[in-house]
């Protein structure tokens, strides 16, 4: 099945599903509670050794190592985020704080034996194709979209607008950003578990807080309060460096480059907040075409 | 007890290190209020330049000195004005400078990469007999220098900071940018002066980490120890960044000598975690809440 896309082009697409997997799931914490995390390799790092060792040494089949994966990241990030959500500090000293448990989380990876330490695990097998990868980035996406439109959404929205008229207004602050943060820790932790098996290969040093914040500008990239917005970003950021063929340090100076020209030049990225729907597609067809509610009065003043 | 004496020496002598680093680091925090995660890449880049310069030949440690802190100065203030300042005309919010400091700081790392490459390069050796011996302990000439001379530095920097009447009006931005700027003070030229400040010491801490470390792009990972050591002496605090720095790293030495030397990272950054939690506001900090 499928087979009619050449090996190459599938591994390019599968990584970008994974990396849009991974950014959904950020979108959720940054963009929807103004919280940034530069951690998040960390959960990625969690998910992607749960996987493997479940599949590995254990045996257990893939999807079961999927569920392991969010759900072990989702308990790790409780970790952190209990006490320092609790502690309501302030948003740069939160990120310090990430940063922070990003690398102990690392150091430790490097110093377990179930992990065999700095050498990595090799040899995993190559369950990440495209039609799984694709189903898992569909839910992943499905669930975000719920998270989003309901109640806990419009909570963390408000949260990110202004975080003490959010608290007067009787949300629990605490409450809505520890869930989001789950949430993304688990989106994290399946992104990990897809990469592990497509990379078929994982050591911690694949999981630096380099990984953190270009996991971060993804986010920031697309639209902070964006879901379709991470998601071309995820595409384009996996796309461009093929596309270029470059060699990987060139590609890091020019993230680097981008990151500072967005944030000076275009701070709202891609997107904004604004989504990418299929009704305001056709709105936006049927204004192109010149018919439709869309086109009274005319596009340009 | 001479193993402890001698734990405490070693620890000293990288927490004078970890001292100067943060003390740029929280210079910059006091004034604009984010993590400036790119310093680090300035210090790694001073110590390239002190490694270039040294390894002609010609030069000194003097010399490479005065050039590592004019090169590391210039890079700072050409930071901030190319990624912060205009998001500070804006009025963005911290998340926006810690982006794009990230951003930088990955620019700079990678820019040295595809460069000047991954190898570590070792200065030339300073000292003919490197180490002396104090009541049995032994500390490097180099360390001992690097003590001296960080003493003398943080000593100028703070009489500068407390004496003079540019220091009283980096105080004052500190304190409160906008109501200094309608009393007078020239903002711009504050926070680019602050930058240079921060460069000077990003340069002194790249030289001694060089001589002691060697130099090469990943050096990143030790600046973290900066923002560690200035949480706990309290951000934006100078006094609070030289103990910081001290405490952490006689922390470190302990640590790595009396319970796990790979675990060492572990317990540094879980200091980190523990004191932003239980106190944000440091050992001398002031802990401000986000403003409504």
């Amino acid at each position: 099945m499928l087979s009619f896309i050449s090996p190459y082009y599938q591994s390019v697409a599968i990584l970008a599903m994974i990396n849009a997997v991974s950014a959904v799931g950020l979108a959720v914490f940054t963009g929807f509670t103004g919280l940034m995390s530069l951690g998040h390799a960390a959960f990625i790092a969690v998910g992607a050794y749960s996987c493997a060792i479940a599949t590995k040494i254990y045996g257990l089949p893939f999807a079961v190592g999927l569920l392991l994966a969010g759900l072990i990241a989702g308990l790790t990030s409780l970790v952190i985020g209990i006490p320092t959500l609790r502690a309501k500090l302030r948003s740069d000293y939160f990120t310090i704080a990430t940063l922070g448990f990003g690398e102990a989380i690392r150091v430790l990876l490097e110093n377990l034996s179930i992990t065999s330490g700095a050498r990595g695990m090799p040899g995993l097998a190559h369950y990440s194709t495209l039609l799984p990868t694709f189903i898992v980035l569909a839910l992943v996406v499905f669930f975000t979209r719920n998270f989003i439109f309901f109640r806990y959404g419009r909570m963390a929205v408000a949260i990110r607008e202004d975080h003490i008229a959010a608290e007067m207004a009787g949300i629990n602050l605490f409450k809505v950003r520890l869930r989001s943060l789950f949430f993304s820790a688990v989106c994290a932790g399946v992104g990990g578990a897809l990469m592990a098996h497509h990379v078929r290969f994982i050591q911690p040093n694949m999981f630096t807080n380099v990984q953190s914040t270009l996991l971060t500008a993804t986010v920031v990239a697309g639209g902070m309060g964006s879901i379709t917005g991470p998601i071309i970003a995820a595409v384009i950021f996996a796309i461009v460096p093929e596309v270029l063929r470059v060699a990987e340090m060139w590609r890091l100076v020019a993230y680097g480059a981008i990151l500072v020209a967005i944030m000076v030049l275009r701070p709202q990225g891609i997107m904004g907040y604004r989504e990418i729907s299929l009704s305001g597609m056709i709105r936006f067809c049927r204004r192109l075409v010149g018919t439709g509610p869309g086109s009274k009065g005319g596009t340009a003043p | 007890m001479a193993l402890v004496f001698q734990t405490l020496i070693t620890g000293l002598a990288i927490g004078g290190i970890y001292s100067l680093m943060a003390v740029g680091y929280s210079l910059i925090f006091s004034i604009l209020n984010f993590s400036n995660f790119a310093f680090g890449m300035i210090i790694m880049l001073a110590s390239f330049i002190g490694y270039f310069a040294m390894s002609t030949g010609y030069v000194n440690l003097g010399v490479a000195l005065f050039l590592a802190m004019a090169g590391a100065g210039a890079l700072s203030f050409f930071n901030e004005r190319i990624a912060y300042s205009s998001l500070r005309k804006r009025h963005a919010p911290p998340l926006y400078f810690m982006i794009s400091a990230m951003g930088t700081s990955i620019f700079l790392e990678n820019m040295v990469y595809a460069t000047i490459g991954s190898q570590y390069k070792a200065y030339p050796q300073v000292f003919k007999v490197p180490t002396i011996s104090i009541f049995g302990a032994s500390l490097g000439k180099m360390d001992l220098f690097a003590i001296i001379f960080s003493i003398v530095a943080i000593w100028f920097l703070n009489y500068f900071i407390q004496r003079t009447r540019t220091g009283i009006s980096i105080r004052a931005a500190s304190y409160d940018a906008a109501i200094a700027e309608i009393n007078g003070v020239n903002l711009g030229a504050v926070i680019g002066l602050v930058f240079v400040l921060a460069g000077f010491f990003a340069g002194i801490s790249g030289i001694f980490l060089g001589v002691k470390y060697m130099a090469y792009p990943n050096m990143g990972w030790i600046t973290n120890k900066a923002y560690v050591a200035a949480v706990i002496g309290g951000l934006g605090s100078l006094p609070g960044a030289v103990t910081g720095g001290i405490i952490l790293g006689v922390l470190e030495s302990f640590v790595s000598v009396y319970i796990s030397s790979t675990l060492r990272d572990v317990f540094s950054f879980g200091a980190l975690i523990a004191f932003l939690v239980i106190k944000p506001s440091g050992l001398f900090g002031k802990y401000l809440e986000e403003k409504v």
